[in-house]
């Protein structure tokens, strides 16, 4: 499993004297956090199953300096965003793909300013682009018949309305999706935004994240599909104190592309 | 010259309620001014366009549609029903009675009826959100500190409008020549019925008495504008204006810590920069009003504490004590409480050892919000209680060093090893293996 990956960095393209077609922004939780690795590593299969000529920066990729940006600290936010625009500008990068929505934000709409101007792509964006151009295919078949529930990242939707991409590759893998109450620019936050994800909630008398699990387990839906690391383990800690983690799954669209491919 | 009296007592009236009303103005003008500059970018076209949707069309409003429509039959009637004000004007300086009549024929019913009808909706509207606020348990209406004023606040306001939509159609019903002339008394035709023993004189005293009352009414109510959450009907318009229309997920850089930045990056610079030496050094973030920008200011007295964020935010809804409508609300009280200060002291801030941050806005407030943009998305005219959060974490990490420890920890590992987590740059690739 994973072992076949075809994975070159950029410092490799260059060495070439290629470009790649585009670069993967992997981030810290798609390097580093073990549930994320798998979201990274599916996203790849798919990317070498019809030959994309993409490129990694590997150890060269730094914190996009989100968490650090929405604490407060905006220097260290400003460092992290100009160490990685000199490393990207010097390879030349035009546009970036990458499977956090995190990241996506803060490249796509706060370097622009400080000197990084790339076109920047969520997965689920890009692979929709890919499908249009008939360059990817995507069969159904393995889910017929089964229903879905999709969360919308906050990041990538109420903060940068894209609601569709992910959405049209879930019609496009013939799941029946389900949609929560509050979706789409109404959806409610998985508790982790906002360098939550580091801390501990402050004092209340529920958890963000169990609040919007129920919510997804209120579908009666056997899937849930999210677009964002950190929203997917999120849900997945309130399938888990709900009990439910046999009965329910939390994947990334990515993940449910590789295995209806069968990659 | 007795016969000119009332014309006399209405000018100097009108002259009294318009004065203290532009006296109202000039100091909100003063207090949004307080707060720092705003660099309003971006395309004109598309900011009047959003102001046209958002406050004019009330575009957001109906994404709630019970409430969406009753505050568009409000909103429709009072504007509406303006335009009868200004024949009430004309004809308090001119001494004359229902000057439009002669000129508008048959066309003055219709106008007259139309404003009788929407008079008539305005006082069921009112009086369901008075029902909304007072009797059906909506927790948004309930919630936090929507106690005490903010609560006698929205009351006076429902109030006011029943008794002026009240005097406006007893003044027509007891109006004898207006319903004599049986066309444009829809509403105050049936009223009229209530009146049908009283002699003439009896009826021209009530019709005067609600002429009056009407009119200086709704002098009253202008003036009582700046002190109540019902301002929206005014900066609704420049809000939705000058609010942000890059993308939500967008948090502005601080141009003050770029070149701060680059100087640490590029020591070259330190050298060739000219500027370097004589610049003030600036305070990061905000703990006060002033440390606010104008759009923020404008935010809070735009506020009309409907609640709709609130009622969205992922941290209130479950228990904890952020709410970004309080946020807005605290924001305001502040910035009054800083221009009565102002009024006291010929213009000058005279320090009175309080500020937003403590006073008004707690740290426990401040950490817990995800950055999520609920509240940003809901406000049914656009403002941005996020901005307002984020500009006072950043004088939290920045000017107090005051993170809870574990985000910290984060900031530290990010500034050693590129990552939140504690792993080491070098690794960054393995997940491949
Ligand atoms: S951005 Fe913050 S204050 Fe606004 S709704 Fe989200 S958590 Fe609440
Ligand atoms: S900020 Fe907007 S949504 Fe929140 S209470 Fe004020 S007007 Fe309502």
């Amino acid at each position: 499993m994973g072992n076949n990956l075809e994975v070159k960095t950029m410092a490799e393209y260059a060495a070439e004297g290629k470009q790649p077609e585009v670069l993967f922004w992997v981030g810290c939780a798609g390097s580093f956090d073990d549930r994320a690795k798998k979201i990274t590593k599916a996203f790849v299969k798919i990317l070498n199953s019809i030959n994309i000529e993409f490129a990694v920066l590997g150890t060269e990729e730094s914190c996009t300096g989100d968490p650090a940006k929405r604490s407060g600290n905006e220097f260290l936010f400003q460092m992290q965003a100009m160490t990685n625009i000199e490393v990207l500008n010097s390879y030349s990068i035009k546009t970036i793909v990458t499977t956090c929505p995190h990241c996506f934000n803060t490249i796509k709409n706060e370097y622009p300013s400080l000197g990084g101007d790339y076109k920047v792509l969520h997965h689920t964006q890009f692979l929709n682009n890919l499908l249009k151009e008939g360059r990817l295919k995507i069969e159904g078949g393995e889910y017929k018949g089964k229903k879905i529930t999709y969360h919308d990242p906050c990041y990538l939707g109420r903060a940068n309305n894209e609601y569709n991409a992910p959405r049209e590759l879930i019609k496009k893998l013939e799941l029946e999706l389900i949609e929560m109450k509050r979706c789409k620019s109404n959806g409610l936050c998985c508790g982790a935004g906002g360098a939550q994800m580091f801390k501990d909630a402050e004092k209340g008398n529920k958890e963000i994240n169990i609040e919007r699990t129920e919510e997804a387990l209120d579908t009666k839906t056997t899937i849930i599909a999210a677009g964002c690391p950190f929203c997917n383990t999120m849900i997945s800690d309130g399938v888990k104190a709900k009990e439910k983690e046999n009965d329910v799954k939390v994947l990334d669209i990515v993940e449910l592309i590789v295995t209806a491919q069968d990659l | 010259m007795i016969q000119y009296l009332p014309n006399i007592i209405f000018i100097g009236v009108l002259f009294f309620g318009l004065y203290f009303f532009a006296r109202n103005l000039s100091r909100l003008y003063r207090n949004i001014n307080f707060g720092k500059s705003i660099d309003v970018r971006g395309d004109r076209k598309q900011r009047f366009l959003n102001m046209c949707k958002i406050a004019l069309g009330q575009g957001k409003l109906i994404k709630r549609p019970v409430s969406g429509m009753l505050h568009v039959i409000v909103y429709v009637g009072f504007i509406i029903i303006n335009i009868e004000l200004l024949e009430i004007v004309l004809d308090g300086v001119l001494g004359t009675h229902r000057i439009f009549s002669d000129y508008l024929g048959e066309l003055y019913g219709y106008l007259i009826s139309t404003f009788e009808l929407l008079a008539f909706l305005v006082v069921v509207a009112v009086t369901i959100f008075w029902l909304r606020r007072n009797v059906i348990n909506i927790k948004r209406f309930f919630g936090d500190n929507m106690k005490g004023w903010p609560k006698n606040d929205a009351n006076i306001i429902l109030y006011f409008e029943i008794v002026l939509m009240a005097l406006f159609i007893t003044m027509n019903a007891t109006d004898t020549n207006f319903q004599a002339m049986n066309s444009g008394n829809l509403i105050s035709g049936y009223v009229a019925i209530l009146f049908d023993g009283f002699s003439n004189e009896s009826l021209h005293i009530i019709e005067r008495a609600c002429w009056w009352a009407h009119i200086i009414g709704i002098l009253i109510f202008m003036n009582y504008l700046y002190f109540s959450k019902h301002l929206h009907i005014l900066l609704a318009f420049p809000n939705t204006y000058f609010a942000k229309i890059n993308n939500l997920g967008e948090i502005d850089n601080l141009n003050s810590v770029t070149n701060e930045v680059k100087l640490m990056m590029d020591p070259d610079m330190a050298f060739s920069n000219e500027t370097t030496e004589s610049e003030e050094i600036e305070k990061f973030g905000a703990s006060d009003v002033m440390d606010l920008n104008k759009l923020q200011l404008l935010n809070s007295y735009s506020c009309t504490e409907c609640g709709r964020c609130t009622s969205v935010c992922p941290a209130n809804i479950t228990g904890k004590k952020l709410s970004p409508r309080k946020i807005m609300m605290d924001t305001r009280d502040r910035i009054e409480e800083v221009g009565r200060n102002l009024d006291l002291n010929n213009g000058v801030f005279v320090d009175d050892e309080k500020s937003l941050l403590n006073d008004y806005i707690t740290k426990e407030e401040l950490w817990a919000c995800t950055s999520c943009n609920a509240c940003v998305q809901e406000c049914p005219i656009s403002i941005d209680p996020l901005s307002i959060i984020l500009d006072m974490r950043r004088y939290l990490v920045m000017e107090e060093s005051s993170a809870p420890l574990e985000l910290n920890n984060m900031m530290s590992n990010i500034e050693n090893n590129g990552a939140p987590w504690p792993y080491n740059q070098m690794d960054r690739l393995n997940w491949k293996e």
